[in-house]
């Protein structure tokens, strides 16, 4: 649920990452705070166990630029993947705008990135969000490591209704900014539809 | 839609301002701002220049969630009322009318017994603030300020 607010002329927009554990939600966000200019973005918060594990969420604020005189600012969400944090994923998902899932392209994590799609369905829902409605990408991450699926495979199993997709290695960067912008893309144009 | 639209205007900012200053003022209070449940700054007074306000009210929400979720499983409808004692600054979180939360920041110079007694009043009038702004963000015709916009419009936030 996006704030539009008059009184500062700014729009404010929630992005959520989801995934399984360690598929580089978190390092998605890192390197857009890496890289983006100190006057576009707020400090990064992680809320981390000790191994770095993400215990409830990244947080991070990014300002986009202007529209019509109005500025728009993302809020950008991680959830945490480990299968048990699922209460913590819900409330995370709340007032959502635009999901990216954040997919492991390694064979042995095909049934982990199946299980978390579907548990992004179900939150999505008990939220009373469709995920066939919300704005909605897929990165499929990972792609310099070996025994990966190819983004056929992953098309398949993990994206039947085709979404915009990206291949990408967040630890390097490559594809991070490409995902971010294709949904800040579909979250405005699902604004000017008149809202989610 | 679940939710409705989260929607500002002047006047009703205007109105909220006034409680949240005058807040700040009748319980000596440090820091007073306002977040929606989604974790949106609405608005602040008090001495916000040295204080991340954004994360503040990000974590403030996640916070406020958590302890939801943690009423939904004892079958509670909510804590409404959160307090956190430091060793200078404390803070007291009200959820208002089930919709947005009210922060409280505050040192020695004044007590949890002013800052709850305060926040109840406060509490009172930013529902009924907040009620008259949902009605009219439901009222017809009342359209987002974005169905103007052109693809081209969107495109060129992306041309840099």
């Amino acid at each position: 649920m996006s704030f539009i607010n008059y009184m500062a002329r700014e729009i404010n927009c929630k992005i959520v990452y989801y995934g399984p554990g360690l598929c580089g939600k978190t390092t998605n966000l890192q390197y857009i705070y890496e890289r983006t200019n100190p006057e576009a973005k707020g400090k990064m918060i992680s809320l981390a166990t000790e191994t770095d594990r993400t215990l409830f969420f990244d947080f991070l604020p990014l300002a986009l630029g202007e529209i019509r005189g109005f500025k728009t600012r993302f809020h950008l969400y991680t959830v945490p993947g480990q299968v048990f944090y699922d209460a913590s994923r819900k409330l995370i998902l709340k007032g959502v705008d635009g999901v990216v899932f954040v997919a492991d392209s390694q064979i042995g994590r095909i049934e982990a990135n199946q299980e978390s799609v579907e548990n992004l369905r179900t939150n999505l829902a008990e939220q009373g969000y469709s995920l066939d409605k919300v704005p909605y990408v897929m990165q499929y991450n990972k792609r310099d490591l070996p025994e990966i699926a190819t983004p056929e495979e992953l098309r398949e199993l993990l994206n039947p209704t085709k979404v915009p997709e990206y291949e990408a290695v967040a630890r390097t960067g490559v594809g991070v900014f490409d995902t971010l912008k294709a949904v800040a893309k579909l979250v405005l144009t699902e604004l000017k539809k008149g809202g989610p | 839609m679940v939710n409705p639209q989260m929607v500002m205007y002047e006047e009703e900012f205007n109105q909220i301002q006034t409680v949240v200053d005058r807040l700040v003022k009748d319980a000596n209070a440090k820091v007073v701002f306002i977040v929606d449940k989604n974790g949106q700054l609405i608005a602040a007074s008090g001495d916000v220049d040295n204080l991340d306000t954004t994360s503040l009210a990000s974590l403030t929400a996640g916070n406020i969630a958590a302890t939801g979720g943690m009423a939904k499983l004892l079958k509670e409808n909510e804590f409404a009322t959160q307090f956190h004692e430091g060793e200078k600054a404390n803070i007291h979180i009200q959820l208002v009318g089930n919709r947005v939360i009210l922060v409280v920041i505050f040192d020695a110079k004044s007590s949890l017994g002013l800052v709850r007694l305060r926040v109840r009043k406060a509490s009172e009038e930013l529902n009924h603030i907040f009620e008259a702004l949902l009605k009219k963000v439901q009222e017809p015709g009342a359209d987002s300020p974005f169905a103007e916009i052109t693809d081209e419009d969107i495109d060129n936030l992306f041309n840099d």
